[in-house]
C-alpha cells in the first residue's frame, strides 16, 4: 500500500493553534511556560507554537530544545544516533510548566528519556506533553496532555510528520513500513 | 566507530561530527547535573604503562560523567613490573568484563596490536602510543581552536584557512604528529618548526611545512601557536646543546610572545617546562588556551567514548 496523506497542511496549522488555545486555558498562569520540543520536528513544531502563544499573548512561553539521544533505552541496539543541540531559554526551568512537543508519540520510551533528562535540568512545577499525532501502541504508562490528532494505526505502519522546515512541505501520512525515514 | 586508534583513520565529516558531540558534552557540565546516563553499565578500562596526570584524569572524569564504571591500571606498582606483556595484561583486564580500553603504552602502534590482535572484544583508545599518536589530543586542540575562533557557532564548522604554527620537539612528539594530520584534515595549515635535530625523517610525508627558525614564524602571524613539551625522559642523544640555547632558539620567550599578534592563541599540551619551551608570562597570558585545552578535553573524551560503545555499528 502506497503512503497515503492523513493531514494536509491547513489541517496541521489548525491543529496547532488549537493546542496553543488548550496550553494557555489549562496554564494556571503560576510560574513560567517552556515549551521543549525534542529534535528533529518537535524543535519545528514547539517554534511554530511559540509563535502562535507568542501573537495570543506576547511573552507568554519560552521555546527551548530537549534532546534526549543521551538518555534513551536503545543505545546499544541502534546503530549510533547523533545528538543534537539542547537549548534551555535563559530562565531555565526551576518552577516553570515545561511542555514537552513531540511530532509523534509511539511506544512512549522517547518521552520516558525526555523526564530523565528534564529531571538533570532542573526541577520544573510541572511538565505536559503536546504531540502532533498519537499513534497508540504506548510500552510505558505515559499519555499525552494534547493531541492534534488521534490516528489509530497498526504497529508495522509507518506514520511520518512532514513540516515544510525539514521536509520541504506540510503533512502526514500513513505508509506500509517499507520506506525509511529519520527518527 | 569501533576503535579510536589514529586521527588518520578520520574522515573531515567524522572529525566534524566528534567536535559537534564534544559541544553537546560540554553544555551538560554547565547544567545541575552534569551527568549524563548514557555509558550505565559500561565499563571503561585505563591502561597506562607509562605515566599520565592529565590525560588519565581527563579520561576517567569522562567515563564518570556518562556513568561508566572506570577501573584504573598503571604500570608502576602492577604485575608488569614482574615481566607481564601487553597480551597477558589486556586479556586479565578483560576477563575482568570491560567495554572499553582507553590505553597510553611506551610502544609505538601499542594501540592498533591491541585493537587488531584479537585478544579481547573491547573498543580500544589510543590514549597515546610511543612516539606516534596521540589522537584525543589533536581532537581537543582541534576542538580549542575552533571554539576559540567560532565561539557558539562553532558547530558543523571545520578549520578552513587557519594557519598553525607548531614549535619544538617534533621527533619525539605524538601530539605534533596527530595534529598535523587531524588539522590538515580540517582544513587548517600547519608549519612545524624545531630544531633540524628534532625534526623526524620522515616529516616530507606530513601534510606541512617545516623550518627552523622560530622567529621567522612568528613574523608570519599565524593564528595558533603550540609549543611542544621538551620529553627530556625520551632524549637519548645530544640534540640540541643545552637548555638555556634551547630556550633561546626555540622557546615562546616574553620578547617573541610580545611580537605575535593580538589574538594569536598560545597552545601547550602540558605539563609545561616553564622557562624553557614556554615563558611563564606566555603561559598565563590572556591569550592562552592551556586550561581551555585541559577541560575541552574531558569533552572531546566523553564524545569519543560515547561514539565507541554506544550504536550496533554505523551512524545513524
Amino acid at each position: 500500500m502506497p503512503a497515503r496523506p492523513v493531514l494536509q497542511q491547513a489541517d496541521i496549522e489548525r491543529a496547532i493553534t488549537r493546542i496553543a488555545h488548550e496550553i494557555l486555558e489549562s496554564d494556571r498562569g503560576d510560574g513560567p511556560l517552556v515549551l521543549l520540543g525534542i529534535p528533529t520536528r518537535g524543535v519545528v513544531l514547539a517554534g511554530r507554537l511559540g509563535a502562535v502563544l507568542e501573537r495570543l499573548e506576547p511573552g507568554s512561553a519560552a521555546v527551548g530544545a530537549l534532546d534526549v539521544t543521551m538518555y534513551r533505552d536503545d543505545l546499544a541496539r541502534q546503530p549510533t544516533r547523533t545528538p543534537q543541540p539542547t537549548r534551555v531559554p535563559a530562565g531555565g526551568i526551576d518552577g516553570a510548566t515545561v511542555v514537552l512537543v513531540d511530532d509523534v508519540l509511539f511506544s512512549g520510551r522517547t518521552i520516558r528519556a525526555a523526564l530523565d533528562a528534564i529531571n538533570d535540568l532542573g526541577r520544573p512545577r510541572a511538565v505536559r506533553l503536546a504531540v502532533l499525532v498519537d499513534r497508540g501502541h504506548r510500552e510505558l504508562p505515559i499519555r499525552p496532555d494534547f493531541v492534534g490528532k488521534n490516528l489509530p494505526s497498526a504497529p508495522t505502519e509507518r506514520v511520518n510528520v512532514h513540516l515544510s522546515e525539514t521536509d520541504g512541505a506540510d503533512e502526514v501520512v500513513v505508509g506500509d513500513g517499507a520506506e525509511v525515514t529519520a527518527p | 566507530m569501533r576503535h579510536l586508534l589514529s586521527v588518520r583513520d578520520l574522515t573531515r565529516d567524522d572529525a566534524v561530527g566528534i567536535l559537534d558531540i564534544a559541544e553537546d558534552m560540554a553544555a551538560v557540565a554547565t547544567r545541575a547535573v552534569p551527568k549524563l546516563p548514557t555509558l550505565r553499565g559500561r565499563t571503561v578500562a585505563n591502561l597506562f604503562f607509562e605515566d599520565s596526570t592529565r590525560t588519565r584524569l581527563s579520561f576517567e572524569s569522562a567515563a564518570k560523567r556518562l556513568s561508566a564504571d572506570v577501573i584504573t591500571f598503571t604500570a608502576k606498582g602492577s604485575s608488569v613490573s614482574k615481566g607481564e606483556g601487553l597480551k597477558d595484561t589486556a586479556q586479565t583486564i578483560a576477563a575482568m568484563g570491560v567495554d572499553a580500553v582507553v590505553m597510553r603504552h611506551h610502544a609505538s602502534g601499542a594501540a592498533r596490536t591491541l585493537a587488531d590482535g584479537g585478544w579481547i572484544d573491547a573498543s580500544v583508545v589510543n590514549a597515546g602510543d610511543g612516539t606516534h599518536e596521540h589522537p584525543t589530543q589533536a581532537l581537543l586542540d582541534a576542538y580549542t581552536m575552533r571554539a576559540t575562533l567560532h565561539g557558539g557557532a562553532a558547530r558543523g564548522r571545520d578549520l578552513d584557512g587557519l594557519r598553525v604554527t607548531i614549535v619544538g620537539d617534533v621527533l619525539h612528539s605524538r601530539v605534533a604528529r596527530s595534529n598535523a594530520w587531524l588539522l590538515a584534515t580540517l582544513g587548517a595549515s600547519v608549519h612545524l618548526v624545531a630544531p633540524g635535530t628534532l625534526l623526524p625523517p620522515g616529516v616530507s610525508g606530513w601534510p606541512v611545512t617545516t623550518g627552523t627558525d622560530l622567529d621567522a614564524a612568528i613574523d608570519d602571524r599565524p593564528d595558533a601557536i603550540m609549543m611542544l613539551r621538551i620529553q627530556s625522559e625520551r632524549m637519548h642523544d645530544a640534540f640540541f646543546p643545552n637548555e638555556r640555547e634551547y630556550a633561546r632558539e626555540w622557546g615562546l620567550t616574553d620578547d617573541r610572545f610580545a611580537r605575535l599578534p593580538a589574538d594569536t592563541m598560545v597552545m601547550h599540551p602540558g605539563p609545561m617546562n616553564r622557562g624553557l619551551e614556554i615563558s611563564s608570562a606566555a603561559a598565563d597570558s590572556a591569550r592562552s588556551v592551556v586550561l581551555d585545552q585541559v577541560t575541552n578535553g574531558v569533552s572531546i573524551r566523553m564524545a569519543v567514548l560515547y561514539l565507541v560503545l554506544s550504536g550496533s555499528g554505523g551512524v545513524a
